[in-house]
């Protein structure tokens, strides 16, 4: 059975003979209108399933500069420059408004944590929208880097929780709140696994992604243990004259498409000595950041005197964010903000 | 130089020669992996959106079909290592077929990580800036480049010598044929590490997913090849005997034993303990707060598992009815299993235990098929022209008479063409 030669009849003594195939002593006619057929059923083909880039934006690829764009930690002092003034540039003609880039250093002999006090806070997402008010996150798709979790008593397991809580008002009574956000690592998972190095550790310890640099290969997200990082999946969308113009360069300028991003700890306001959005807005005063390494910072009181909880202390990552509870000023004790 | 490029050029001309069913088979997988192209295209105007994939399971089935892949590769080795190191001659003649099919493969893996990537545009950052070795996707980037670099020169020198009518010189393949076994391994390895080293991640944080992998690897790919060869037999005339099958047929017969076992130690350790790290292997087996998207897939798997492994072991699988029905199975349940099932459940629950489930959409399902199509075209040409190259019916020699004008060889000389079987 294996060797009927009609089974293949192009092979071996046949070889070069068939007949639409063009012989050495030149075209036949055949053979050069099939193959020309083929050529251009071929090629009408491929532009067939290639049309779909006729609706690509513009923006949608990258110009030269941003290809040749330099690792954010390679740029000098100009390079800097010229990029912020692209990404000027940019913001301008995307969003019709005038942004200032910054790109404040860390600061010398600072270290930044965060600590959230479960006892009082009462669940009203203030803080998830203030972030994404301040951090030019995208309304459609919805992007939001603080997820409030709506936590069953006698439990701290998040896999009890209710993430879609929408009550008429909070605090329900049977409930608790607790607000995961990015914890800010000192052994970063998602560092570790970036292929690229498009997300690093600052001296000042907030985890940064360059957005420019990030390959959007979703890495860090599967390793995060905290749900901590969100990608982009469309183009995000910022209405005009909701967009924050002041942005930095590590933190809260406009993303593209197919990049990560995360909390930042709001560093282009925490690093000038203001205080990240997500707290200035909580009504319950349940939030508390600041320098671990001053000891007159309320973090460093905190984590001194009262008790505290770190999320998953398990897996090893040894966070910046932890929580903490009040024996007084408990809303289980005290009426605090009421229903809001 | 002239030379080889004679030489592919002749490659490329016998990749278009065939009969109607090979011109049949040939313009499906052209037009599937164009309308794969159409799709991927979708998805580079609108973003991975146009994909079922959700931040909370940010890994789907691009990323499972690659898992799968790297373990087809392994058919590779499961034939170089019993002919290279135990001497066995009815694999032989066939040992470039997995060799050529690691080729296609790791191509396919190469392009399922490209479509999964948000910034395709930007993969020079790699060679920019590569977190090696902090990043365990660096050293699959490594592993698989390798992996495909020695699988490309083993079978390019061995064609070429072929159709240069050369004897192979063992000192330019035979070293590399070993360190390829080496690396088949380490590709898998690696594989499993990119997930068993993420500590946020209970259901792949195991130490037994590498095994496993290896185990299922070694059993799903000789499986294809034991279903190629036949093919190759059929449609071409390559002889391939009936005991190379059978050999293929013992070590996919291990190999699908201990796999088995190794998910039966899975399965003991997460549902005896009965810990919060059952919560992912809950959903894939038995569903978790009223989802179940992943329970019939998972059981279809075990089931064809364990009859494949029943068809393995016994005798019946030594006729090829049955062989080729356990070898469907093998490769369809392992499928399953180390792709949707290794992937899929480690995002549900999430971190935070929300559960999302995943589906994915029509345009990711068709990129996947296109890549399948695209792979199985590059494995079709590879294996159209290879067997007349390395049966000596296509030489240089042949080339320079046509050209000289005297079409047909004289029988003298045809007969002196040196019949270069595989290595």
């Amino acid at each position: 059975m294996a060797d009927d030669p009609s089974r293949f009849p192009s092979e071996g003594q046949s070889w070069g003979k068939s007949p639409t195939c063009h012989s050495d002593s030149g075209w036949t006619r055949r053979g050069f209108l099939t193959a020309g057929f083929g050529a251009l059923a071929g090629a009408s083909a491929v532009a067939a399933a290639l049309s779909p880039l006729r609706h690509l934006a513009e923006g949608d690829l990258p110009s030269w500069q941003e290809f040749f764009q330099k690792h954010y930690k390679e740029m000098t002092a100009e390079d800097k420059e010229q990029v912020f003034a692209r990404i000027r540039q940019e913001v301008e003609k995307r969003f019709g408004v005038q942004a200032d880039v910054s790109d404040p250093p860390p600061l010398t002999g600072v270290e930044f944590v965060y600590g959230l006090n479960l006892s009082r806070c009462i669940g009203c997402r203030r803080c998830v929208h203030a972030c994404v008010k301040e951090n030019n996150q995208s309304r459609a798709p919805e992007i939001q880097y603080i997820r409030v979790l709506e936590m069953e008593k006698g439990s701290i397991d998040v896999e009890t929780s209710e993430h879609h809580f929408e009550p008429a008002s909070v605090p329900h009574p049977d409930k608790y709140y607790m607000p995961v956000q990015c914890h800010q690592c000192s052994k970063p998972p998602c560092v570790k696994v970036c292929p690229v190095e498009a997300t690093w550790q600052e001296p000042d310890g907030i985890t940064v992604i360059d957005y420019d640099w990030c390959i959007g290969c979703r890495y860090c997200e599967a390793a995060c243990p905290y749900w901590a990082r969100r990608f982009n999946f469309a183009e995000p969308q910022v209405p005009e004259e909701q967009l924050n113009p002041h942005v930095g360069y590590l933190s809260n300028r406009p993303r593209r498409k197919g990049v990560m991003e995360k909390c930042t700890f709001c560093l282009h306001r925490t690093r000038v000595g203001r205080l990240p959005a997500c707290l200035e807005v909580c009504p319950t005063g349940s939030r508390k950041f600041g320098n671990v390494l001053d000891p007159n910072s309320d973090v460093a009181y905190i984590l001194k005197h009262k008790r505290v909880y770190v999320f998953k202390e398990d897996v090893g990552t040894v966070p910046r964010f932890f929580y903490f509870f009040d024996e007084r000023g408990s809303r289980y004790r005290e009426e605090v903000g009421g229903g809001v | 130089m002239k030379r080889y490029l004679a030489f592919l050029w002749d490659c490329f001309r016998l990749s278009f020669v065939g009969d109607w069913r090979y011109h049949l088979w040939m313009l499906v997988l052209t037009l599937a992996a164009l309308t794969g192209l159409y799709a991927y295209c979708q998805q580079f105007v609108y973003g991975l959106v146009t994909t079922g994939m959700t931040d909370q399971v940010s890994w789907g089935a691009y990323i499972a079909n690659f898992t799968y892949l790297v373990g087809l590769a392994a058919a590779a080795a499961m034939l170089v290592i019993p002919v290279y190191v135990y001497r066995n001659l009815h694999l032989h003649d066939v040992v470039i077929f997995g060799e050529l099919l690691a080729v296609a493969v790791i191509i396919m893996c190469l392009l399922f990580v490209t479509v999964d990537l948000g910034r395709p545009d930007r993969f020079m950052h790699m060679l920019w800036r590569f977190n090696f070795p902090m990043s365990m996707l660096t050293w699959d980037v490594i592993a698989l480049n390798g992996y495909l670099l020695l699988n490309v020169h083993i079978c390019g020198y061995l064609i070429y010598c072929a159709y240069r009518g050369w004897e192979p010189s063992k000192r330019f393949y035979v070293p590399f044929v070993f360190i390829a076994i080496l690396w088949a391994v380490s590709i898998h390895t690696v594989t499993a590490f990119l997930y068993v080293g993420l500590g946020g991640r209970p259901f792949w944080n195991s130490a037994i997913i590498a095994p496993r992998f290896l185990a299922s690897a070694f059993a799903a790919g000789p499986s294809f090849i034991i279903l190629t060869l036949q093919i190759v037999r059929a449609t071409t005339r390559h002889h391939v005997h009936d005991d190379a099958l059978l050999t293929l047929r013992q070590i996919v017969q291990v190999a699908m034993v201990i796999n088995m076992f190794l998910l039966a130690c899975e399965v003991f350790t997460e549902f005896y303990t009965d810990s919060k790290h059952v919560a992912s292997s809950h959903y894939l087996f038995l569903g978790l707060h009223g989802r179940h998207a992943l329970v019939p897939w998972i059981w279809t798997a075990v089931t064809m598992d364990l009859v494949a492994t029943a068809l393995w072991v016994l005798p019946v699988s030594r006729g090829l009815r049955w062989l080729n029905a356990a070898c469907v199975l093998s490769i369809l349940g392992i499928w399953i299993e180390k792709g949707m099932g290794l992937i899929v459940p480690a995002f549900v629950p999430t971190p935070l235990g929300e559960i999302v489930e995943y589906q994915p959409t029509v345009l990711e399902t068709l990129v996947c098929l296109g890549i399948w199509a695209f792979g199985l075209l590059l494995y079709t040409i590879f294996v159209r022209v290879s067997v007349p190259v390395l049966a000596g019916e296509v030489t240089y020699e042949r080339r320079l008479a046509r050209v000289r004008g005297d079409d047909a060889l004289s029988p003298a000389e045809a007969a002196s063409t040196p019949r270069v079987a595989s290595h």
